[in-house]
């Protein structure tokens, strides 16, 4: 798709094709924007007109999630607290992009400061799902899923620290990618959780996202964490012929959590035929330790979040309103005011989980039980070459159904925080619908293991037509 | 004083690095406008990372091995978690369990005169807050203005057992530390707030308190007496001493308290996710080749090389600077004498006029005591010369041709003794009778006639002679 | 279990007031979550070495060489309170 809109662009006007897409996201009630930067795209755009440049994405438009740093435009995080601020500088993945000659065309709404499944926590209130306004997106980079599925955008950054990229793009029927954790660096993405996110493309087919990987991912000696890139275009249509897929037990049926929508095991079934026919073999594996990820996944969260959102008081950048009164009172009352609650409510619940007499307890003990978690997967991946399993257990819900019950929204995610406690790679494809509603099959692979995770997509994808299906909206 | 405990926290700046600790912020904001030497990372900006300083944790190696300290195989960060407006993450990047170092000692000469160890227990690196600036005192200040430029300087914060028993061993230690710091090359005491100390005081049974953050090392006297002073005085009216943390006032030269709500602090520790472990174990050999001689190494040499008494070795050793100096004179001129002069005089005469060695060129150094020991001048003249050099400038040479201060030549003085002898029968005839006075009155005339640039001792001799030849 | 007592002593250290009508419903909420989270307890951890990161990397360094800093502009920028280029912070005693 990209690389057909890119040869768009340079025979026909990329200032042209921008100017509809703001215009369409002018009327969209979808409120997947937070942010567009109008003026430096369209002339971003008209100096492209005028002398194409080269590059991978020259010319193309990418819309990017609120939590990654954007010189010169306003990067919120969806945050009362950190309305107008402005960085002096450009997280590595929006320099890696601009250097291919991607136009940055603004920011997308996502769960304030990651946190959340829904989109519904954002201080700019929720976005809405394109196949259904009464359904949220998924979260937390729900603009940025959204955005893409009712073509607001060609293609989208997200990040994804238990799902957040995965769990949009299965509940609004794109392609969406949590890379290797260190794949892609994280320098200048507002930090939730450090040692889980990942920054990842949400795009409408396997090969834009392959295409996106190439592109930001690789090392960046700003982040100690960063490791070297691998390959990820050449050999992704060589297909699934030999491949082993491991079933993992636990994620069907009633294993764990309130178990999964039949609608949707059956969709995950029917893809997993699919690529039998296509060559590959499947077997059950087993991942014992499933059930433990969900409270191990957030404490942890939780634990690095409260320290993360330290930062915020006011102070630098940032809200600041009334009297000041002594630091601490001051403070304390420009982040209750600042925060939403469900920002609070994490910070509260990780502030507790490190304090003196509850870390052995809390945080220690789930940095134990991730061992244990991470084991399962490097023990499959012996025997097996990926995974596959739903991404969500559910279709969308209802915006409302579940945002004041907190627990049960975190149930949600238990298919995909494994993952980022594993550190290993996953994608998530349309695979069909229940109902109205898309549903995602999840492709996991070994550390590193994109190539492959990327070619049993795209093989897939190229089987099937579930990611040429257009919501009513577009 | 021996009811006296006090311990110390010192966060020493690693200044002589380039940059600073996690960013490449350079480290010479000294005297700079505020807010001029930051960038995303040490103004802990939303998204930015640490990356570490490799040469920051060599340094911290090589203090680490000088302070006699264990080397940990495996060292890491940790995140150390307090609200403060100096701190702009809402935490400071520190160490915890597995500091780089522990289990040192520096060897100190205590109150009693005797040396002994101080014990370290450990040295970890951390960055450095920014500074908070006040209009008038911190507890009557209506607002705090924050400057980030020393926010990311590297420290490595050295803590002592309480080992030490009065505010002149606490000196002494930091005496001792400074210059082992100098030595290494990895510190430069000369810039402001480059050492700074929290010290824990208490008195034998009480509570203790914490005065933190007091810059310069008379203030940790001056804050640990008035500290000393102030306990001694609640025990004598049986008032308990409160375990709190105080703040020293250097304007009033009190320590204030400045207790916040909850004193309790729970720093919820946990390891910096955003850097990875450092795996050390086999720096340490190289680094190890590469120390210096240290003072009480170098104090040791210089007496069986050089001869030198204790007390000079001592005094020519604490600074690296100097210690340089006196191995560049006594190259080139009598060791002995040249730290007599080194160590008594001209440290003396730098000390009064608020200067360092450098003032002084070791060449003119090598020149005076050369002119010493043979005698072509005396030592008022030595003196003078040292002096003029000092305030005015010139060369030894030239200041001994303008102000005549070379020593009188033999025709000149025995003349003088022949006319002095001559001009005075009366007094010859009393020194002849036994009167020592008479001897000295003669001696004097003889100095007047040469203007002083004679030998008083040789000027001696050649009076008895020459009377006994009469 | 979680009181009234201790939500106010978290709320203290993690500074984030929470007014006097909010704590009864943190106190349930933070028990119902902590009492899912206690399902860990289950988990024979025993001799299991806990995982701060995933991708086992050490010494990880940059040089000690100095590059450009931001502008004092720059800096302050985004500061809702500033004077003579410092940040203006709430006095702290
Ligand atoms: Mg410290
Ligand atoms: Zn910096």
């Amino acid at each position: 798709m990209l690389a057909e809109l890119k040869e768009q662009l340079r025979a026909g006007s990329a200032e042209e094709y921008l100017s509809r897409l703001f215009e369409k996201i002018e009327k969209s009630s979808l409120n997947a924007f937070t942010t567009l930067a109008r003026e430096s795209a369209l002339k971003h755009a008209r100096d492209f007109d005028k002398k194409p440049s080269q590059g991978l994405l020259a010319g193309v438009p990418i819309a990017i999630k609120e939590c990654i740093s954007t010189k010169g435009i306003e990067t919120n995080c969806s945050s009362r607290i950190l309305r107008g601020y402005i960085p002096p500088y450009d997280a590595h993945v929006i320099e890696r992009l601009k250097a291919e000659g991607a136009i940055i065309m603004g920011k997308t709404n996502m769960d304030e400061f990651a946190m959340g499944t829904s989109t519904e926590t954002s201080c700019f209130g929720p976005t809405k799902n394109p196949w259904d306004p009464g359904c949220v997106p998924g979260g937390s980079s729900g603009g940025s899923a959204a955005c893409v599925a009712a073509h607001e955008a060609p293609c989208s950054l997200g990040s994804d620290t238990g799902g957040s990229v995965r769990c949009p793009a299965s509940f609004c029927g794109i392609v969406g990618l949590k890379p290797t954790y260190g794949l892609v660096s994280r320098f200048g993405l507002v930090a939730y959780a450090n040692s889980l996110e990942q920054i990842g493309p949400l795009t409408h087919t396997v090969e834009d996202t392959a295409l996106l990987l190439e592109i930001i991912s690789g090392h960046d000696r700003r982040d100690s964490t960063s490791a070297e890139k691998g390959s990820y275009l050449p050999g992704l249509k060589d297909g699934v012929s030999g491949l082993k897929i491991g079933i993992p037990k636990e994620y069907f049926g009633e294993a764990v959590g309130e178990g999964v929508d039949e609608r949707v095991e059956k969709a995950v079934w029917d893809a997993v035929s699919v690529l039998e026919g296509l060559g590959a073999r499947w077997q059950e594996v087993s991942l014992p330790h499933t059930r433990f990820a969900l409270a191990a996944y957030y404490v942890i969260a939780m634990s690095e979040a409260s320290s993360n959102l330290a930062r915020f008081d006011g102070l630098r950048y940032g809200l600041r309103q009334g009297e000041d009164r002594d630091w601490h009172t001051t403070f304390s009352e420009i982040r209750s005011l600042g925060f939403g609650p469900e920002v609070k409510r994490r910070i509260l619940l990780g502030t507790y989980a490190l304090s003196a007499g509850y870390y052995g307890r809390y945080y220690l003990k789930a940095l134990k039980v991730r061992t244990l978690i991470k084991d399962d997967f490097l023990r499959a991946f012996k025997n097996v070459d990926l995974l596959a399993s739903p991404t969500m257990p559910i279709p969308a819900f209802r915006i409302g159904e579940r945002i004041n019950d907190p627990l049960s929204l975190y149930m949600a995610d238990v298919f995909t925080v494994p993952i980022n406690l594993a550190g290993v790679p996953a994608i998530s494809v349309p695979c069909g619908f229940a109902g109205h509603l898309p549903v995602g099959l999840q492709l996991m692979g070994p550390h590193f293991g994109e190539a492959t995770v990327l070619r049993a997509a795209h093989a897939y994808e190229a089987a099937t037509p579930f990611h040429e299906a257009k919501p009513e909206v577009v | 004083m021996e009811n006296v405990i006090i311990g110390l926290e010192i966060h020493v700046q690693l200044n002589r690095l380039q940059s600073k600790l996690f960013c490449g912020c350079s480290t010479q904001y000294h005297n700079s406008e505020p807010n001029t030497y930051t960038c995303p990372v040490c103004l802990g900006l939303p998204g930015s990372l640490p990356v570490l300083n490799r040469k920051a944790v060599e340094y911290g190696i090589k203090v680490g091995l000088a302070l006699n300290c264990q080397i940990e195989e495996e060292t890491l960060f940790y995140r150390k978690n307090y609200y403060y407006p100096d701190l702009p993450k809402g935490f400071q990047i520190s160490q915890y369990d597995f500091p780089l170092a522990t289990k040192g000692r520096i060897l100190i000469k205590g109150e009693d005169g005797l040396e002994r160890d101080i014990c370290i227990t450990r040295a970890h690196m951390e960055e450095d807050p920014g500074r908070l600036v006040h209009a008038g005192t911190i507890d009557k200040a209506k607002y705090t203005m924050v400057d980030y430029n020393r926010c990311g300087m590297p420290l490595l914060e050295v803590v002592t057992e309480p080992d030490l028993r009065s505010p002149k061993e606490a000196r002494a230690f930091l005496d001792k530390l400074k210059s082992i710091l100098e030595y290494l090359d990895v510190f430069d005491g000369s810039l402001e707030g480059s050492m700074r100390v929290d010290a824990n005081i208490s008195l034998r049974g009480g509570d203790r308190t914490e005065v933190k953050n007091i810059s310069g090392f008379k203030g940790v006297e001056k804050a640990l007496s008035y500290e000393i002073t102030r306990q001694k005085n609640l025990q004598r009216r049986n008032i308990k001493v409160v375990q709190e943390t105080r703040h020293f006032d250097e304007l009033r030269s009190i320590t204030v308290s400045i207790r916040s709500k909850e004193e309790a602090h729970d720093y919820r520790y946990f390891p910096e996710p955003d850097l990875v472990p450092m795996r050390i174990a086999n720096w340490v050999p190289a680094i190890k080749a590469t120390l210096p001689e240290l003072p009480d190494a170098k104090r040791e040499r210089f007496v069986k090389e050089y001869g030198l008494t204790d007390d000079h070795a001592k005094s020519l050793t604490s600074e690296i600077k100097v210690a340089n100096f006196y191995e560049a004179v006594a190259a080139k001129a009598v060791p002995r004498l040249s730290a007599v002069w080194i160590a008594d005089v001209l440290k003396g005469e730098l000390n009064y006029r608020d200067l360092g060695i450098d003032a002084f060129q070791a060449e003119h150094m090598v020149e005076i005591v050369n002119l010493l020991s043979s005698g072509a001048i005396t030592e008022d003249g030595a003196v003078e010369i040292i002096r003029t050099l000092l305030d005015k400038g010139g060369s030894p040479q030239e200041i001994i041709e303008a102000r005549g201060l070379g020593k009188a030549g033999d025709e000149t003085v025995k003349k003088a003794v022949r006319e002095a002898v001559a001009e005075n029968a009366a007094a010859i005839a009393d020194y002849r009778a036994g009167s020592e006075r008479a001897m000295n009155f003669i001696v004097g005339q003889v100095m007047k006639k040469t203007r002083g640039k004679a030998d008083p001792g040789e000027v001696h001799r050649l009076v008895k002679a020459e009377v006994e030849k009469v | 279990m979680i009181t009234r007592e201790d939500v106010e002593h978290i709320s203290w250290l993690a500074s984030i007031k929470i007014e006097d009508e909010e704590k009864d419903e943190f106190v349930e909420q933070f028990n119902s979550i902590l009492e899912y989270f206690h399902q860990l307890d289950e988990v024979e951890t025993e001799g299991v070495e806990p995982t701060f990161r995933v991708v086992d990397l050490a010494n990880i360094f940059r040089d000690d060489v100095a590059c450009p800093s931001l502008s004092q502009e720059e800096a302050l920028r985004n500061a809702p309170r500033r004077e003579n280029g410092y940040f203006k912070s709430p006095r702290i005693v």
